[in-house]
């Protein structure tokens, strides 16, 4: 048995029920709650956000290989993580590219600074030098060591630049820092450099293994480009070793950083601290040193803490230790950050500007295709409910350009209704029956709407993959939302426009030529078109 | 019956009095580019007072950047174009707190940074996204009307209405850029590709029609068949590219700043795209089936053995 036309539109008619409960906001008529998790997912252009390309620099003589790309990305995702950012973006690009979006973040300056940096620790044997917070070192370990110890390439330069930023910040709170711990529980152990101010800065568990070291009371001042000299100290544990890192205070009350070593690198360490004890050694961060405690005793418990910071910078280096080392030196290459306001101030304008283009097109098409036009604005509402729905469902990330190419589509998806009404009325005109007109009519204009619709599509995959290689999600979030439209435009003409027609029809309602925008009787035939 | 195709050398004149100042503009001043393909900042802030954008100009100066553009526009908004300032950078936080000490606190509404050696790379992919989107289209349209004579000249005519579209779009934002200083950015690509996609739709619903009636021999001559065509898919040529306008030109008047220039684009193109399909595409395939090509070509060969003569 052939399936009736309105036996279809019972079908389209569920649809497009179940899309527009899809469509209503919040959890409003979800008494299962199906529709939890299901919302619009805006894009960085409208709930604001910050975009960062970083591109890896790695020392020179040093292949970026693709699994050293997609490590670095998975260290990327666990700061991004510790970040507390929902629904974050990140991906590789090309060969030495990893793009970061973070939706609704609100620091840039934090994300840049705790996603790009290194965050290699060590601990170095300094060969019983004291070696003052801030300064640069060469270790025999780790990449950013090539970087700094060999002669300095343009490579290199470009690395140590942004590290060099960094110094002024542990070094010019060290003072700050050194201040508190001179309190009466420390007891400090007379140095070797006379006037000194002491610095407690690793101990043991308690505190109790290794006690504040006496250090040069000068504050180190840091060369503008910090250069490392001298010799090649000796890394005894790396961050790799780490266990675990957290934040935790000191017997004075200070946030410091706390870590825990993995068990090899515990017993590692002990016969380390045990075999130099009274002498200084050097914790450093991507080769700079952050503090120089020194051994007082053995440390066996495989615990420590890292002193000398401020509240942030713990918070931050806690984060980084914690996900890692970066596998390679990274270099923001573009970064976009976009206020909240900017955004919603978008979203307003483009939803007037939706729904006054919307009215300008259902008028129009009334106005000139009378009862096919209306026909086509509930196709077009109806379209409109659909489309929503699947970005919601995908789901798709919506942007400005996005909601562009959605409207954009509202007007390419009247196209298939025009082109389908223009040929009904000329098979009208050559004085076919209403009923054959629109079969006609519909398989006539096939071929235009299926061939002009997949040129669309064509340059839509294009436009994706440019937007991919761009970085831009605002581009592909365009290409995505036309494809979308375009695609379930092709629905709508063919199937919801067709079949209530064919309903309508055969109610034997609108049999009057009146209705397509016909003078009642047939119009001669344009020309003398044979068939 | 409207007789299109034979004032098809008219219709040719119009866009190339519409196509050559855009191309002479191009040649003399290029496009101005934003700095998605010359690298740089885009900085826009809200000042918690008017500012005058020469002060900022002179803050951005002493603090090594000078040739900075600086924009102001309603509610205290300030636009900074300027070379690379990295985010997170120390460079960027001095540069704020001098701002900061200038004129007070302001808002970071948004900034955007674009390193040299990936705007280029950007400008490289760009022009090879728009290759590739004429050859998917051209390939398409080969295999659409393989049932055709000349399945390539359906192809190529389609080809040359959408370089013509894309030569207006270009042309006038190069004159634009030029008197207003108005930018060509990554968004601006994709209004390029979108026009191309949509240029090349309008021209295949004439050539379907020319086809079928191609097929059922509805008029003697080719040309006739031609401008039959034309004039029966006229008003849904004209209907479609006013739907879409409607809905554009809703968008241009009540969008939102950012994608302005986005949609004049689109705008333009799709105005541009629905004149080529009716007054260009289709005539080519007639200047090309009359062989008038040729025939030009030989007379100009013809009075050149003359004249030595």
């Amino acid at each position: 048995m052939r399936i009736k036309p309105w036996q279809i539109l019972i079908v389209i008619l569920l649809l497009t029920l179940a899309a527009v409960w899809v469509d209503l906001p919040g959890q409003s008529l979800d008494p299962l709650g199906w529709k939890a998790g299901i919302t619009v997912r805006q894009g960085l252009d409208l709930q604001g956000g910050i975009q960062i390309i970083l591109e890896a620099r790695p020392p020179a003589g040093v292949e970026v290989t693709q699994d050293v790309l997609q490590g670095t990305r998975d260290t990327i995702e666990r700061r991004v993580n510790g970040l507390g950012v929902s629904e974050p973006v990140i991906q590789t690009r090309g060969s030495n590219q990893i793009l970061v979006e973070l939706p609704g973040y609100r620091d840039p300056e934090q994300a840049v600074r705790v996603l790009q940096r290194t965050a290699l620790l060590e601990i170095i044997d300094t060969n019983g030098q004291y070696l003052a917070p801030g300064t640069i070192v060469n270790t025999t370990a780790g990449p950013a060591s090539d970087v700094l110890g060999t002669e300095p390439t343009p490579t290199a330069e470009l690395a140590a630049t942004p590290t060099a930023g960094e110094t002024s910040t542990p070094s010019a709170t060290t003072p700050q820092a050194a201040g508190t711990p001179t309190s009466a529980e420390s007891t400090p152990t007379p140095g070797a450099t006379p006037g000194s101010e002491s610095t407690p800065v690793t101990g043991g568990s308690a505190g109790t293994t290794a006690s504040p070291t006496p250090e040069a009371a000068a504050t180190p001042t840091p060369a503008p480009t910090p250069q490392a000299q001298g010799p090649v100290y000796e890394t005894i544990i790396t961050g790799a070793d780490l266990q675990d890192a957290y934040p935790t205070t000191d017997q004075f009350g200070t946030l410091v950083v706390g870590f825990e070593l993995k068990s090899e690198a515990t017993r590692k360490f002990c016969d380390y601290t045990s075999s130099h004890v009274g002498f200084p050694m050097s914790i450093v961060v991507d080769k700079q040193v952050i503090s120089s405690p020194r051994i007082e005793s053995a440390i066996c418990e495989g615990r420590g803490i890292i002193t000398g910071l401020n509240a942030q910078e713990v918070n931050e280096l806690v984060l980084q230790l914690k996900s890692g080392a970066l596998a390679v030196p990274l270099e923001v290459v573009q970064s976009r950050t976009v206020g909240p306001t900017l955004g919603q101030d978008s979203i307003h304008k483009s939803i007037v500007a939706g729904l006054v283009g919307l009215g300008l097109v259902a008028l129009f098409m009334i106005l000139y295709y009378r009862l096919p036009g209306v026909i086509s604005v509930i196709a077009l509402l109806m379209y409109t409910s659909f489309v929503f729905a699947l970005f919601k469902l995908i789901p798709v990330v919506l942007t400005l350009p996005g909601i562009a190419g959605f409207i954009l589509s509202i007007g390419m998806a009247v196209d298939a209704n025009v082109l389908i009404f223009a040929r009904l009325r000329e098979e009208l005109r050559l004085g076919r029956t209403v009923a054959r007109a629109i079969e006609e009519g519909f398989d006539h204009a096939w071929p235009s709407i299926r061939d002009s619709n997949i040129s669309t599509m064509i340059t839509c995959a294009i436009l994706f993959w440019f937007g991919r290689y761009v970085g831009a999600t605002i581009i592909q979030g365009f290409a995505l939302t036309l494809f979308i439209g375009v695609a379930v435009s092709m629905f709508t003409a063919i199937v919801v426009s067709r079949n209530l027609l064919r309903v309508l029809l055969t109610s034997g309602l609108f049999h009057n030529l009146w209705w397509f925008g016909l003078e009642r009787r047939p119009v001669e035939p344009v020309t003398a078109a044979g068939d | 019956m409207l007789d299109l195709v034979g004032k098809r050398y008219y219709w040719f004149l119009l866009s190339l009095l519409v196509i050559v100042p855009g191309l002479i503009s191009l040649t003399l001043h290029g496009l101005n580019l934003s700095i998605d393909f010359t690298g740089g900042t885009l900085w826009e802030l809200q000042m918690s007072r008017p500012v005058q954008p020469g002060e900022v100009r002179d803050v951005l100066a002493a603090h090594g950047y000078p040739d900075s553009i600086v924009q102001t526009s309603q509610d205290n908004i300030v636009l900074i174009r300027m070379k690379e300032l990295k985010e997170g950078s120390p460079q960027k936080a001095e540069l704020a707190t001098a701002l900061r000490e200038r004129f007070g606190d302001f808002t970071e509404l948004r900034i955007e940074s674009v390193g040299p050696t990936l705007g280029t790379a950007i400008r490289n992919r760009a022009v090879l996204a728009v290759a590739l989107a004429s050859l998917g289209i051209l390939g398409y349209i080969a295999w659409a009307f393989r049932n055709t004579n000349n399945p390539f000249l359906y192809g190529i005519a389609a080809i040359i209405a959408m370089l013509h579209d894309v030569a207006v779009v270009v042309g006038t934002f190069s004159i634009l850029g030029w008197l207003r200083g108005i930018e060509v950015d990554a968004l601006f690509v994709t209004a390029l590709l979108t026009i191309i996609g949509f240029s090349v739709h309008d021209t295949i619903v004439v050539f379907d029609r020319i086809r079928e009636n191609l097929g059922r021999r509805a008029a003697p001559t080719f040309e006739e068949v031609v401008n039959y065509s034309v004039v029966q898919t006229l008003v849904r040529s004209l209907n479609t590219s006013l739907t879409v306008v409607f809905t554009l030109l809703a968008l241009f008047l009540f969008g939102g700043e950012t994608i302005r220039y986005f949609v004049l684009a689109l705008l333009i193109g799709i105005v541009s795209g629905t004149y080529s399909s009716i007054f260009n595409a289709s005539q080519i395939l007639v200047v090309w089936e009359n062989r008038e090509l040729h025939r030009f070509l030989a007379r100009l060969r013809g009075q050149r053995q003359h004249v030595p003569a």
